[in-house]
């Protein structure tokens, strides 16, 4: 995996500096980023190589990533890369109501080469039109000699076409329909795939994950790119629900073979990245060693992103600083990604709190003060941070806040039984009482009324 | 026997006051003249004096009921008061069973006499003698004991209620009774800051078995919401067995409660202030204002009690800001007056400014300790045998077991014959 295409392989790197690319001369306007040391390595993270990022992706999703970077990013220079890149790709397709959309956004900061080109929307458009009615005559013709395989194909082109040119919901029903004509599982995969690729477009992650599940129940055995290409779409969809121990398993269990077969939804770099973060906030310990750091197939991915791995590494191994340090530099990058970055801050925090519970655990006392200087923060804050802990029972320990000490607390059982057994004894008491009066009451009332039939 | 004398009506009394068939002859023969003895009410004082108490129980009832119910003769009479408190102290306990409603409607005037006078508590003692007389077991509630709660309100002699409401009450006679008597007890306990005893005296007035809302229960619900808070921070939702009606409607009368309660729910002072202030004059008017005040102290109690749970020392200062109060000081008197009374364990350091919080001391190894585990454990298996012993009569009730023969399925041959065809 590792040196499979030069252009991968330094874009892998690319994320956070230059270097990779040459000369920092090639763009004026971002300056040269140093590169020293492994905990600098991210030192330049706003500095984004965003040709090296696009270049990982095809299709629609280079667009919608590039653009979301133009929004998302305060960086002038990057802004208008993205956009450069973004317009570039555009012309390539055949979306003219993207294009138009994208041409709002950049207006005429481009310069003269890159205003609005009326002609090419129009021809586009008409070209489609066209299109659409060649299409759509084909498929009645088709639905008249009732060949399922050639209906089947027939409403697949038109989903195609439909998809290229930017209306996506048809593509999506057209992708559905294809359904009643499949007769084989290669069919199913096939039309699996593609809706998957639509609802993700769509960001409906319900779809996607139901697709899932029809793909994989296929009798057939699934070859190896198709199954990693669906784990992937599998730990998409669970990551947007929030599922972040779900999505960790599937990304985790996505095969090496996933290569560059699925640049139109997911790089592999993101694979790492995705699972690596979840993993970190949602797995104990053990589940940790096991399935990230000693899973051969899952350090293929992981050798793309190494900040990824070193990090995960130094948390396993207690390094908090630098763990935390490699975090705070892969973030900006993070905030950029369109499926990542509302989950960023929910997953640092999770990470953070981990770390924090697990330097903890030996002990049965801690300064305050070694432990800030671990966590790069100061004992105030620390201690707010032990204060939520303990209060949510995440940590069983008391601070004592005059000596700056966080002594470990282990609740002591027999008291603790003890004081249940009598609160429940007076439960019971209270409850029966109030029920046998209740009874009593109930029972009064039956009898007059009672009494009082006839 | 239509208009008999009075005078004939106390020769028989002083005849037959025997024995206990001679008793339920009188009985009888005193019911017929009830209509005569209330026409003569005002002759009756003089009758009075000519009859024991403790012999001629039961006449002597039927005429100072018939004197008591005719107004002019109370307002006229200095000495009514204490006549009739010299007859609930030696009457026959027998006696005043056969006419129960007579004897309640005496005490009634009784206590109605006395509150006009304004002095409530001359009635305490009087009240208690009548209901031990009138109770046939100490597990049955009369209609006396919410008189007799009410006047130990008013006179503001709380520890007097406290001998009544220790006992537990297992027969009800009237509903009403129920509601009145737990209001009432709710609101002493209340008085002795006992809030725990206070909100089950009130959750059982909610809980209890109703058709029609009635005002007691709205009354006690907005109690109940305060009390509460007051003890755990949060209003519980009702449990399963409430009634219908309770559960539909008892919010919608409650609200500047409810609204108290979601605003303590937030935690910040300011707010809960604020929430007061804005319903100040329906607290006044419910006079609850008092309930709502102590609610206000207990969120600092709330919020220091949360910081035992965290720290183990922690500043003056500190503790100052974490309970939003404004200096200091102020957060040492709450922590004093909450150590003495024993909510937290804690000492604190003057020198530093420091306070120190300790586990609780109680170790469960005392003898005390064992004694009181071990009258817990008899006294609630009592309570279950009891709780058996109900279940047992209910299924041997003719009643029961008709429904139950009702709705068995008719045709399975080979079903073992649950209930005998008798009931059915």
């Amino acid at each position: 995996m590792e040196g499979d295409d030069e252009g991968t392989f330094a874009a892998a790197t690319g994320y956070e500096a230059m270097y990779a690319n040459g000369d920092a001369g090639d763009d004026p306007r971002l300056p040269p980023t140093p590169r020293s040391g492994k905990a600098a390595v991210g030192g330049g993270g706003d500095l984004m190589d965003v040709e090296a990022y696009a270049a990982l992706y095809t299709g629609r999703t280079k667009v919608a990533r590039l653009l979301f970077i133009a929004e998302r990013c305060g960086n002038e220079g990057m802004q208008l890369e993205a956009f450069r890149l973004a317009h570039d790709e555009i012309k390539k397709g055949e979306d003219s109501h993207l294009y138009r959309e994208a041409m709002a956004k950049i207006g005429d900061r481009l310069g003269p080469r890159y205003a609005i080109d009326q002609v090419w929307a129009d021809a586009v458009d008409r070209r489609a039109e066209v299109r659409k009615e060649k299409l759509e005559n084909e498929l009645n013709i088709y639905k008249t000699n009732l060949i399922k395989e050639s209906i089947r194909m027939g409403f697949n082109d038109l989903a195609d076409f439909f998809y290229a040119h930017g209306q996506l919901g048809d593509a999506f029903k057209n992708f559905v329909r294809t359904r009643d004509y499949c007769t084989t599982s290669k069919h199913i995969i096939h039309m699996c795939l593609n809706v998957i690729l639509v609802s993700i477009e769509l960001s409906q992650f319900m779809h996607v994950s139901n697709y899932v599940s029809k793909a994989e129940q296929t009798p057939e055995q699934l070859d190896p790119v198709t199954h990693s290409k669906l784990r992937c779409a599998a730990g998409l969809a669970h990551l947007e629900t929030k599922k972040y121990k779900l999505a960790a398993r599937k990304f985790l269990e996505t095969g090496h073979e996933l290569g560059n077969n699925y640049t139109e939804v997911i790089a592999p770099q993101d694979v790492a990245i995705y699972g690596g973060l979840c993993a970190l906030a949602s797995f104990d310990r053990t589940e940790l060693k096991n399935k990230v750091i000693d899973n051969i197939n899952f350090r293929n991915f992981l050798e793309l992103v190494p900040e990824v791995r070193e990090l995960i590494n130094d948390f396993y191994a207690s390094r908090y600083a630098s763990c935390l340090e490699y975090l705070e530099n892969l973030k900006p990058n993070l905030l950029l990604d369109i499926h990542l970055h509302d989950h960023v801050e929910t997953l640092y925090t999770e990470i953070r709190h981990k770390a924090i519970i697990q330097y903890t655990i030996p002990f049965i006392s801690v300064d305050l003060h070694t432990m800030a200087g671990a966590f790069k923060t100061n004992v105030a804050g620390l201690e707010k941070e032990l204060e939520a802990l303990i209060t949510d029972n995440q940590i069983q320990a008391r601070i004592d806040s005059h000596n700056k000490i966080l002594y470990a607390r282990h609740a002591d059982q027999r008291n603790a039984t003890f004081q249940r057994v009598l609160h429940t004894g007076v439960e019971f008491e209270r409850d029966v009482r109030a029920m046998l009066v209740r009874a009593n009451l109930i029972k009064h009332e039956c009898i007059t009324r009672a009494a009082r039939k006839p | 026997m239509a208009m008999e004398s009075v005078e004939a009506v106390v020769a028989h009394i002083q005849g037959l006051s025997g024995s206990q068939e001679e008793v339920a002859h009188l009985h009888a023969l005193l019911k017929q003249s009830e209509d005569a003895l209330r026409s003569q009410a005002a002759r009756l004082g003089a009758f009075l004096h000519q009859l024991d108490p403790s012999v001629h129980t039961l006449g002597y009832l039927f005429l100072l009921e018939a004197y008591s119910s005719d107004p002019v003769c109370r307002e006229q009479d200095g000495d009514f008061l204490l006549s009739i408190v010299e007859f609930i102290n030696s009457c026959s306990a027998e006696q005043i069973r056969l006419a129960p409603e007579k004897f309640i409607s005496v005490c009634k005037s009784f206590k109605d006499k006395v509150m006009q006078l304004q002095v409530p508590i001359q009635g305490i003692v009087p009240l208690r003698t009548a209901i031990r007389k009138l109770q046939v077991s100490s597990e049955q509630l009369t209609t006396l004991h919410s008189d007799y709660l009410l006047l130990c309100l008013l006179a503001k002699c709380y520890k007097a209620g406290l001998s009544i409401l220790d006992d537990d009450i297992f027969e009800v006679d009237q509903p009403r009774d129920l509601f009145l008597y737990c209001y009432y007890g709710g609101m002493i306990n209340i008085g002795l800051k006992s809030y725990r005893k206070a909100w089950e005296c009130l959750h059982n007035v909610i809980t209890a078995p109703m058709t029609t809302l009635n005002a007691i229960a709205v009354e006690a619900y907005k109690k109940y919401i305060l009390v509460s808070i007051i003890l755990n921070g949060q209003v519980p939702l009702f449990p399963k067995y409430t009634s219908s009606t309770a559960q539909r409607n008892l919010k919608s009368h409650t609200q500047p409660y409810i609204d108290l309660a979601n605003c303590y729910a937030t935690g910040t002072f300011a707010e809960l202030e604020g929430c007061i202030q804005t319903n100040l004059e329906k607290f006044q008017s419910d006079s609850n204002l008092g309930l709502v005040k102590q609610v206000l102290s207990s969120l600092y109690k709330r919020n220091i009690q949360r910081l035992t749970q965290t720290y183990l020392t922690l500043s003056l200062q500190d503790i100052a800001n974490a309970a939003q109060l404004k200096t200091p000081r102020e957060a040492e008197m709450h922590v004093l007056q909450m150590i003495q009374d024993g909510e937290i364990f804690a000492t604190i350091n003057q020198k530093d400014g420091m306070v120190s919080f300790h586990e609780d001391p109680e170790q469960y190894k005392t003898c005390g300790m064992i004694e009181h585990i071990d009258s817990s454990i008899h006294r609630l298996m009592a309570l279950s045998q009891k709780l058996g012993s109900l279940d047992e009569h209910m299924s041997c009730d003719p009643a029961y077991l008709t429904r139950i023969g009702k709705e068995r399925p008719r045709f399975d041959f080979d079903e073992f014959d649950s209930v005998p065809h008798k009931f059915l």
